[in-house]
């Protein structure tokens, strides 16, 4: 048997171990902030006709660069809108525009939504706690299905009447059931 | 013929029910007796020393082989689609909420979970627990107690070192031998895992693995024939017995936590 204080000094060098592992996984893996907090910032809100995938958490950027998340996203019962809650780091707080854009973005071809926001011009009226991005002044999520959709119905009915003998294009063929 | 038959399934549901009872008595009494915190906190670091940090070593080693094999197999499909830099994701949601906890407890029921029963075994063949009883000393306090809170004490800790090693691991061959970028690396990972939702999670599975797998051990051990193929036996069936536990019940863990999304 190992003497007592051996041991004891091994199982702290054990637990210490194990804490900075712990240590490790929330800075290093999970990238976990203990400055910024969602319940910490200001809250603004946008309205979308479609959000196409954005989720709760999604990222808030401004030239690329991540100021906040998505809290909350709620149907307008009355214009069938997408309200979209957005909290803000408390240190952009009062300092956007009053006239900024918000648009949904697709992070590459196939990454999650997020939202942009893009500063407008307005220098003496910035954006307060509640205040809202009009439907006018946001761009919805961009759906592939859709412009797909939208591509090969304008070839579809373009195709019929552009389709010349004399150049040889011929129409992308749509299988008409 | 047939009432035979029928008497076989009623012992077999009697022992059943047995074990069940057994193994709640123990639990009951090794969590619920009184604490003697002047000598138990001497023999909880005692068996935190043989339950712990003992296997370490083995644990230390499989996290690295286990990271470094995740991170050469996850290259070799990444780089078809040429998504290399989300190597680190990979690694780490794969390591964070299935791999650290449950092959962490695999190898702690082997490691450790087996030493347990075989200890506690011997104990009883040789008679020092009815001895023990003898002197007016509680076993389940004095021996069970102890081994139980260590198992539970080290089973999360165990699979902490383990993530960190294996994701170590898979940062050495994804980034130092196979070059995949390391900010890329490490980005990915950060914006794919959540502390919460994984890594907490992972620590929950291996709370409840630890229990599991001290309380199987610690009941076979108590519980076994007193003979050197009883030991044998209690020993065998602990391992197996945990080693489907930990699986069967990582599939229920995974379910409620992970299931929604």
């Amino acid at each position: 048997m190992m003497k007592m204080k051996t041991v004891e000094i091994t199982v702290g060098i054990f637990m210490v171990a194990a804490i900075l592992s712990l240590l490790m996984l929330a800075l290093q893996v999970s990238g976990l902030s203990f400055f910024f907090k969602e319940d910490g910032g200001y809250k603004i809100k946008a309205e979308f006709s479609n959000i196409g995938s954005l989720k709760i958490k999604g990222k808030v950027t401004v030239a690329g660069v991540v100021i906040g998340r998505v809290v909350n996203i709620k149907l307008d019962p009355d214009t069938f809108n997408a309200t979209v809650w957005l909290a803000i780091d408390p240190i952009h707080a009062k300092k956007l525009p009053y006239d900024s854009r918000a648009s949904i973005l697709t992070a590459g071809l196939l990454g999650d939504n997020y939202i942009s926001l893009t500063p407008g011009f307005e220098e003496n009226k910035f954006l307060q706690e509640g205040d809202i991005i009009p439907m006018g002044s946001t761009d919805s999520a961009v759906v592939l299905e859709q412009l797909i959709s939208k591509f090969l119905a304008g070839q579809a009915s373009g195709g019929s009447k552009k389709s010349d003998p004399k150049t040889g294009v011929e129409p992308v063929s749509v299988p008409v059931p | 013929m047939l009432i035979k038959r029928i008497q076989l399934l009623g012992r077999i549901g009697l022992a059943f029910l047995g074990d069940i009872g057994r193994a709640t008595l123990i639990l009951y009494h090794a969590l619920v007796g009184k604490p003697d915190w002047v000598h138990g906190f001497g023999r909880l670091i005692q068996q935190l020393y043989s339950v712990g940090v003992l296997s370490l070593v083995i644990i230390i080693l499989s996290g690295l082989f286990i990271g470094m094999v995740l991170a050469l197999q996850g290259y070799t499909i990444l780089v078809k689609f040429g998504a290399e830099h989300a190597l680190g994701q990979l690694i780490s949601l794969s390591l964070v909420r299935e791999l650290g906890p449950v092959v962490s407890a695999l190898l702690f029921a082997g490691r450790a979970g087996s030493a347990l029963t075989a200890e506690i075994g011997l104990m009883k063949t040789t008679e020092q627990l009815s001895s023990m009883e003898m002197m007016g000393i509680d076993p389940l306090r004095r021996i069970i107690a102890p081994r139980f809170w260590a198992g539970q004490i080290s089973m999360p800790l165990l699979a902490l070192i383990f993530n960190c090693v294996a994701i170590l691991g898979g940062y050495t061959v994804g980034v130092e031998w196979l070059g995949v970028d390391t900010g890329a690396f490490w980005a990915n990972m950060q914006s794919a895992v959540d502390f919460y939702a994984d890594v907490m999670n992972g620590v929950i599975k291996s709370v409840v693995f630890g229990t599991v797998i001290t309380w199987i051990a610690v009941y076979q051990g108590n519980d076994c024939t007193p003979t050197s193929e009883g030991i044998g036996r209690a020993t065998t069936r602990t391992v197996v017995y945990s080693s489907l536990a930990i699986l069967g019940l990582d599939f229920f863990l995974t379910a409620v936590m992970f299931g929604e999304t």
